[in-house]
């Protein structure tokens, strides 16, 4: 006996009692929105109010009068391009290559090669540890002169740089830490593909012929697509999110050579105490997060599912 | 498998392409942990030993007794801990019923709601951090624990992940508590959370790490140790005008960073399958 | 692994549970109750130091019967922050330690009392504390803080390595000649990598004025809050000096961490450094050589701007507290805690009275090293203050990076920095 009009969910299956269904339906509805309230009630006041109040914030201008004058001052802001441009500096140069590790050492761990354990703990470790630490050893790691890895260049007779002193070099070298930090944490996700994969389809590979470059280029990556396109998403939004290392590293310089866009909010905020401007480019942030997640379900929605 | 006590050529040729990729993968593995290492290294010898490389230096405590003395790190410790626990907890009240809602039950606006929640994946509280302080301040709970929480406990991809579990369960099961008089949330409290223990354990783990390491929102937040958590208590500590004790620094990070990595070296398998499952879509 | 099933109404409770203990415990409002008052303070070393502060407030609750919790808020931009931040809304501390140079910006935002709202005869403060520290809390027509940690650049040089390089270690250089000959030394006879840092990160635009002030210029503190001696000729003359130092390989090339230069020095990276008379504490305890202490060395004159930070009291709570917050500020700043907190810091003692105590003079006699930042005083000026400080000190550190690191100019750099300074103080001329 089929109940027209149950919920396609099936929780309104038939039963010896008949219920009144539309109250039920409308009682339903109201419990439902009653689980959902307490989520909402947080999630709107932390996430959807303060975008709400930063544009409002952000049509404040300097005399205090209501209008767009803070986004002209974004636009012909220099530091605003500078930091925009190292950001997405800092996004392509982690990104690819975070994910590229991170394939190299789902597959290493996953082929059981000796000491699996050991190479599964060494590649993960760097995500379990606080960005901050993080920072703080690779501080002294790139420290000139006296840091290791000056050390070790001087001890080899390479000449030494002072690795975040210098506009060139510091942006490069942020990014290999966060490499550093990142490529384990994308590992896992990897693991999890290459696993739920069934060995049958290398078995077929291997009959017919096929390198294992081949098998991995033809069938592993192209199945491992939903894995690396979340990988992805993940990776562009951490690029922008996490500053932690600036605190400790560079403050953004020099010169704002290594400023990034979440940073220069937090100054804006919070050093010079201007909190319209400050809403103006949260709201820029807040844009360039909604791209990236229109990329997502767009990009992502459009994949077959796999499973 | 046979052993062959000559080896056919192609098969010397997997091996020796093995024993490469094996090297290939340690030396990934050794460059990895190296900096790691370096820190503990530095963090137990003298301030000359650590920039010196002297490798038979004398071993010594004092470090972690002076950023012990220094820094407040015990109340650090217990601001952590109250933090990451009390996230979880409200993680996981208001996760499981949102989940329950999205996931068994139609209702007028489930797609816009969905739809919201999805936007908290993209654009997290983290980055809102003028104006959630400015809420803050107008609840009065600046420089306490609870401030630096609440924006997380509503965790969109806490929802997404239990929404997915839920709705994977069998819904025989739900039906059959039914018949037997269950009520909703009876059947949520019954059936659902029970059988998707293994997904709770395994946000539970993530979120822990995940909060541990916050740092920027704290540090917003936060004026004085009475919050404060290790993060924030690491930088400030390192912040000092009159310069930087590199073994004294390695130290503070050590302690930071130890009961993370503790639990992790013990606990390995359960936290990689953690993430692992947290991951899978 | 066996994990305990999480209780949803369990959980729920000791959430709850947590939420109200936790509120209870933190410190969220401002003021430690109705006779508590709340103080923000910075301290330039880890470690020993908030213990020293910690009774410095102890013996002051004592004296003056006020409950004071005094709140270690990490560095001086950490510190001006949270006092901002909090202050805004509502939640401040009553009296907090800050940079001299934050005073614009406290009175603009109208955070802080002058102080002779509580007290009529400020005269005791001219005979208590050295004119040039007193001046930095002076701000139209009023005083608006008591100085606490004040310093000068001084010039630290290492004795061992001035010997190895054939230097006389009683000689440190006294002009800018002096110092690069020096420094050329040091290096030729590879008695150190370097032989001189300058820090140009964080406070590189203290540093700078410290050369601008040693070519002559003369405005360099500024005027009511408004600064233009960015572009005087002296200022492109110490901008391009500093940056053919680094050309030369003096100094090393790049910008210079202000963290990383003690360290440097105590390691023996570089022979000569020019940092805050605030680390000498540090130095001295860590130093494995001799080493001496001088005034910066002259081009047209020597000179250093001064230092540090002073004790403002908070625009907060009701006459009382604010009365309260100011006798208590009187009571750190009393010459022996003055000098207790210079032996144990570094910074100067504040004035003569602290000088004169027993404890100050057998310290000066003991290490006579102390003495210098004090004498330095003659031929110190203030440091550069102005509105919006937060913006134009780090546009200032911005354009010293630029240069320093090849991307700019002096002259073209310095020119544009004076017009965007001029752009950013352009809404307070109209007061």
């Amino acid at each position: 006996m089929t109940d027209v009009l149950a919920a396609p969910t099936g929780t309104e299956a038939p039963r010896s009692e008949p219920p009144p269904r539309r109250r039920r339906g409308l009682g339903d509805q109201a419990f439902a929105w009653a689980l959902l309230t307490p989520a909402f009630v947080v999630l709107i006041a932390f996430t959807h109010y303060p975008i709400v109040r930063s544009a409002m914030a952000s049509a404040q201008e300097r005399g205090g009068e209501i209008g767009t004058g803070q986004y002209e001052r974004l636009v012909n802001d220099p530091v605003f391009w500078q930091v925009l441009k190292n950001n997405i500096w800092f996004a392509l140069g982690t990104v690819p290559t975070s994910m590229a590790l991170a394939i190299l050492m789902a597959v290493w761990v996953n082929n059981k090669l000796k000491g699996q354990a050991f190479l599964r703990l060494a590649y993960f470790t760097p995500t379990i540890l606080p960005m901050v630490a993080v920072a703080s050893i690779w501080l002294f790691f790139y420290s000139p002169g006296i840091g290791p890895i000056d050390q070790l260049l001087s001890a080899v007779g390479l000449p030494t740089r002072n690795w975040l002193g210098d506009p060139d070099t510091v942006l490069p070298a942020l990014m290999v830490m966060m490499i550093w930090k990142q490529a384990g944490f994308f590992m896992i996700f990897y693991l999890a593909g290459l696993q739920n994969m069934s060995p049958e389809l290398e078995e077929a590979s291997t009959l017919e012929g096929a390198s294992r470059w081949y098998h991995f280029r033809r069938v592993t990556f192209p199945l491992l697509m939903p894995t690396t396109l979340f990988v992805f998403v993940v990776a562009v939004t951490d690029a922008f999110k996490i500053i932690d290392h600036l605190f400790i590293m560079t403050g953004g310089g020099p010169n704002n050579a290594s400023n990034l866009l979440l940073y220069y909010i937090y100054d804006t905020a919070f050093s010079f105490f201007d909190p319209s401007y400050a809403g103006a480019l949260t709201m820029a942030l807040v844009v360039i997060l909604g791209l990236a997640a229109i990329l997502q379900f767009v990009v992502l929605e459009r994949r077959v599912h796999y499973r | 498998m046979t052993t062959l006590t000559t080896a056919l050529p192609g098969e010397r040729r997997v091996r020796v392409g093995r024993l490469l990729e094996t090297v290939g993968a340690w030396l990934l593995g050794i460059l990895w942990i190296g900096p790691l290492l370096y820190a503990l290294w530095a963090s137990v010898h003298h301030r000359d030993a650590a920039t010196s490389f002297d490798l038979t230096a004398p071993l010594t405590l004092d470090n972690f007794v002076s950023v012990w003395n220094g820094a407040p790190f015990d109340r650090y410790y217990l601001n952590t801990v109250l933090l990451v626990t009390g996230i979880l907890a409200g993680q996981l009240v208001l996760g499981v019923l949102a989940a329950y809602a999205f996931a068994r039950f139609r209702f007028v606006g489930s797609n816009i709601a969905f739809a919201l929640v999805l936007v908290q994946l993209m654009i997290a509280p983290d980055i809102l951090i003028s104006e959630n302080y400015n809420t803050m301040a107008q609840l009065q709970l600046v420089d306490t624990i609870p401030a630096i929480g609440l924006p997380y406990i509503a965790s969109a991809f806490g929802i997404f992940l239990l929404r997915q579990t839920f709705k994977s369960l069998p819904i025989e099961l739900d039906e059959a508590a039914e018949i037997e008089g269950c009520g909703r949330l009876g059947r949520l409290w019954r059936v659902y959370v029970p059988l998707a223990r293994p997904t709770l354990v395994a946000y539970g783990l993530v979120s822990v790490s995940t909060h541990w390491n916050n740092f920027l929102w704290p540090l917003v937040i936060t004026n004085s140790e009475n919050a404060r958590p290790l993060t924030v208590g690491l930088a400030v500590y390192n912040g000092t005008e009159s310069g930087i004790d590199w073994t004294l620094m390695s130290a503070a990070t050590v302690l930071v960073v130890a009961p993370l990595l503790i639990a992790f070296l013990i606990f390995q398998r359960q936290f990689v399958q953690s993430f692992m499952r947290a991951g899978i879509r | 692994m066996p994990v305990r099933p999480r209780s949803l109404t369990g959980a729920a409770a000791v959430a709850g549970a947590l939420v109200v203990v936790a509120g209870c415990g933190g410190g969220g409002d401002g003021s430690g109750g109705s006779d508590g008052l709340t103080m923000y303070y910075p301290v330039a070393v880890g470690g020993p130091l908030t213990e020293v502060v910690d009774k410095l407030v102890a013996d002051c609750t004592e004296e003056t019967g006020t409950q004071v919790t005094a709140v270690y808020s990490g560095s001086y931009a950490d510190t001006m922050t949270k006092a901002q931040t909090a202050a805004r809304s509502g939640q401040g501390p009553d009296l907090a330690v800050l940079l001299t140079t934050d005073l614009y910006t406290l009175i603009d935002n109208d955070l802080i009392v002058p102080l002779d709202t509580l007290d009529e005869d400020l005269s005791w403060t001219e005979e208590q504390f050295f004119p040039a520290f007193l001046a930095s809390g002076e701000a139209e027509g009023k005083l608006w803080s008591l100085p606490f940690q004040r310093s000068t650049i001084v010039q630290y040089h290492n004795k061992e390595a001035y010997e190895a390089a054939g230097l006389d270690p009683e000689q440190p250089p006294t002009t800018w000649e002096e110092l690069e000959e020096h420094a050329r030394q040091i290096q030729e006879q590879g008695a150190a990598e370097y032989g001189l840092e300058i820090p140009s990160t964080q406070f590189g635009n203290w540093m700078f004025q410290a050369m601008a002030i040693q070519q002559g210029v003369e405005n360099t503190p500024g005027t009511d809050g408004f600064v233009d001696y960015l572009d005087d000729p002296g200022s492109v003359e110490a901008l391009t000096w500093w940056k053919s130092l680094a050309d030369e390989g003096l100094m090393p090339s790049g910008t210079t961490e202000w963290a990383s230069t003690p360290e440097d020095f105590l390691q023996g990276r570089t022979a000569i450094m020019w940092h805050t008379t605030g680390n000498l504490t540090n130095v001295r305890t860590n130093a494995s050589f001799d080493f001496g202490v001088s005034m910066l060395p002259a081009a047209e004159q020597p000179g250093s701007p001064t230092g540090g930070g002073n004790l403002y009291v908070f625009n907060r709570g009701d006459e009382n507290s604010r009365a309260a917050a100011y006798e208590f500020s009187k009571c750190l700043t009393e010459p022996e805690r003055a000098a207790e907190w210079s032996i144990a810091s570094g910074y100067v003692a504040t004035g003569e009275p602290a000088w004169e105590t027993e404890a100050m003079q057998e310290y000066a006699e003991e290490f006579p090293e102390a003495t210098v930042a004090r004498d330095q005083l003659e031929v110190a000026q203030g440091e550069t203050t102005s509105h919006e400080n937060g913006r134009v000190a780090q546009a200032i550190n911005d354009t010293i990076a630029a240069v320093l690191t090849g991307q700019a100019e002096p002259q073209e750099a310095l020119t544009q920095l004076q017009a965007n300074i001029d752009q950013i103080l352009q809404p307070y001329r109209a007061r």
